[in-house]
């Protein structure tokens, strides 16, 4: 069967060749990169601009985001027809070619929240190599910490003050440049699309501007619901005692985590956060409103076949469940007086929802025209895979690159808690 | 050396020398070649002439192992219908591999139409192929360089390099693209870049039996597509999005896409 066939059904006059080609893995994939750009502005906001009140999420958005990292490859990664040629991107580089430059971008934002982590559990490391090697007796997997740390230490054993004061500048400057670098790695993931002269959808300046917007709001909801989730294991696990919820605890042995307390930091936390996520939600429904404003003011040749799909095809799937339940609804709750974390976390659940189906609008919905403006194309996602081919690009290969960064998350929180409240880090 | 015979000399030298210089700059071969290429291989299409047999379809799929049965075709035929109401109307089943035998327009999803005889104004068959664009944004594109433009003006792609990302696909206007069923990589047609090279015409033309397609060379003053370009009404595909298409129409209509 021909690539794009199993999932596509044509409608009018639409050319022999045009299938719906980029599917829910090219949705998925500006969602996760946004996803990992909003995290770290999110973390940003503390380390650049000191915004004190954020300080406890700023240090869980830094880990997470860069759990996060690897997982924005994935589903470019799983959508190519060539999986194993992937790192020919990087032995020849097309320099014309936006996806090329994603590539060098990516990595450059790589190193900088890399550096970033390092920078800001140095001495948490450093304190942690001394605890390890001072017990007598030590199990496997202490053993095997002990090891990591003293691997990824690179020998930076100085804890004086001045080295301390170094650490902390350096910190700011690469969260500093970290802002740009990140915008940029989105606004890349917007270019790439914008700058597809032959679909009508995708064709316009503002595509990068609208991508970065919608990605800090991402970003920043991800953060205030797994941030709100992670603390209410945490709380559980420590009434209960049970420390294998606590990751953390169980490798760093600081069982004396008091329930209270963190209900307290929860609530405080997710409650200045959702301030954050209010303005930069005004700006992403700003823009894209503007946007569609515009085509229709304008009305070019295309406007007609944009506006059919707009407004009739995918008129449930864009003002229904994009504005009105991804966008307004959320917005009304953060705005609604007497926040609590529990209603907080159910808006920034709607606001992912909403920002995951303006990726998928503009991704589906900007192939669901035919290149005639003739015709139309729908698309249905592979919910039950019966080869290779339809499990990648359907369901399965959507929920695995979904649940990949909790995992990795899950790990990297033992080797750099997240939730580390004592002044071990900046 | 007398005074004389060494401003002769110099004289001489200078100019020898400065004819020199200049003859060389003027002999670059790779600056005459790109200012005055011998081949630019160009595409012409009669609309008149063509009839809807989809023969070119056929000896196309056949000549370029494009698997017979997939739902994909480097070339295709359009059907138009134009009604008197002004409604267009169009169709290409299976690319028109089998040719149109029926008088009922396949619509997809909304099923097949019939068009009374007497509702209708105008009705035509257009090909249609890669446009082997001067600017084409395929390969502008492409992450890797796996589809490039050779000298003569004919886009390929490297099926060893090609990583399937599908951006070209995204990237072409004219809709040409697709991946090949078997080799899972970028496919679209060359111009049978196999056959041209080594002076044959490609399959599509040797297959019409209506002459209502042609293969030439653009640098080539002598040559019939050459001739008809430079003299006739020739019009080609979406102008608008600066890809100067290299496929040429004779008896383009406004209706076509
Ligand atoms: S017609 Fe499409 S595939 Fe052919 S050269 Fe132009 S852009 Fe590339
Ligand atoms: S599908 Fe192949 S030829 Fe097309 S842009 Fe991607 S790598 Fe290049």
């Amino acid at each position: 069967m021909v690539h794009g066939e199993f999932w596509t059904i044509k409608d009018l006059f639409v050319l022999p060749n045009e299938y719906v080609y980029w599917s829910i893995q090219i949705v998925l994939y500006p969602y996760m990169t946004g996803l990992v750009a909003g995290a770290f502005v999110l973390s940003s906001l503390y380390h650049v601009f000191g915004v004190e009140k954020l300080k406890q999420i700023a240090r869980f958005a830094l880990v997470f985001s860069f759990a996060l990292l690897p997982v924005a490859m994935m589903p470019l990664m799983m959508h190519l027809q060539q999986p194993l040629r992937g790192t020919n991107v990087l032995m020849t580089p097309h320099f014309t070619s936006a996806i090329s430059a994603f590539g060098i971008v990516f990595m450059t934002y790589a190193c900088i929240v890399g550096a970033e982590i390092w920078f800001v559990y140095r001495k948490f490391i450093v304190d942690s190599i001394h605890r390890l090697q001072a017990k007598s007796s030590r199990g496997p997997g202490e053993s095997l910490l002990l090891l990591i740390y003293k691997v990824i230490s690179l020998g930076a054993m100085d804890l004086s003050k001045e080295a301390l004061e170094a650490d902390h500048k350096a910190v700011k400057f690469l969260a500093g440049l970290g802002i740009p670098v990140a915008c940029f790695l989105h606004g890349y993931a917007g270019f790439i699309f914008g700058s597809v002269k032959a679909n009508a959808l995708w064709m316009t300046p503002l595509m990068p501007v609208i991508f970065i917007c919608s990605a800090v709001v991402s970003g920043i909801a991800l953060c205030i619901i797994s941030y709100a989730v992670f603390m209410e294991l945490r709380k559980w696990a420590a009434r209960r005692n049970k420390h294998y919820f606590l990751p953390d605890a169980l490798a760093h042995g600081s069982s004396a985590v008091d329930p209270e307390h963190l209900r307290s930091v929860q609530g405080h936390e997710v409650k200045m956060t959702s301030k954050y996520l209010l303005i930069f939600m005004t700006l992403a429904i700003t823009l894209e409103l503007l946007d569609i404003i515009f085509r229709g003011y304008t009305a070019v040749k295309s406007w007609d076949i944009l506006r059919d799909v707009i407004y009739e095809h995918d008129f449930v799937k864009i003002f229904v469940l994009q504005y009105g339940i991804g966008n307004v609804l959320p917005f009304l709750m953060l705005l609604a007086p007497r926040l609590t974390t529990r209603r907080a976390a159910l808006a920034c659940l709607l606001v992912l929802f909403g920002v995951l189906m303006m990726r998928w609008n503009v991704v589906i919905g900007g192939q669901a025209f035919s290149l005639t403006f003739a015709g139309f194309m729908h698309y249905h996602l592979p919910i039950i895979p019966h080869d290779m081919e339809t499990f990648k690009e359907g369901l399965g290969g959507a929920l695995l690159v979904v649940s990949t960064p909790f995992i990795i998350f899950y790990f990297l929180n033992m080797i750099f808690p997240a939730f580390l409240e004592e002044k071990e880090a900046h | 050396m007398k005074r004389r015979d060494f401003l002769k000399n110099s004289l001489v030298f200078v100019s020898g020398a400065s004819v020199c210089a200049s003859a060389l700059e003027f002999l670059d071969p790779r600056e005459v070649l790109a200012a005055n290429p011998e081949v630019r291989w160009a595409f012409l299409v009669n609309t008149h002439k063509c009839v809807g047999c989809g023969f070119c379809v056929k000896a196309c799929k056949i000549e370029n192992e494009v698997p017979f049965e997939a739902n994909v075709t480097r070339t295709w035929v359009e059907r138009y219908v134009i009604k008197r109401d002004g409604e267009v109307v169009m169709d290409s089943p299976k690319g028109a591999r089998d040719g149109f035998t029926s008088k009922e327009l396949d619509q997809g999803a909304s099923g097949m139409r019939r068009i009374p005889d007497e509702e209708i104004s105008q009705a035509f068959f257009v090909p249609k192929l890669c446009n082997q664009c001067q600017n084409p944004p395929c390969v502008q594109v492409c992450p890797v360089g796996a589809t490039y433009q050779t000298g003569d003006g004919v886009v390929l792609v490297d099926r060893s390099w090609c990583i399937g990302c599908g951006y070209c696909i995204m990237g072409c206007p004219y809709g040409v693209r697709f991946f090949h069923p078997v080799e899972k990589v970028a496919e679209k047609c060359n111009f049978c870049y196999h056959r041209i090279t080594k002076g044959m015409n490609t399959a599509c033309v040797d297959a019409c039996p209506f002459g209502a397609r042609l293969i030439g060379n653009l640098r080539d003053p002598d040559d019939p597509v050459a001739k008809a370009v430079m003299t006739q009404r020739v019009g080609v595909l979406r102008d608008e999005y600066g890809t100067k298409p290299h496929v040429f129409y004779i008896g383009l209509n406004k209706e076509v896409r």
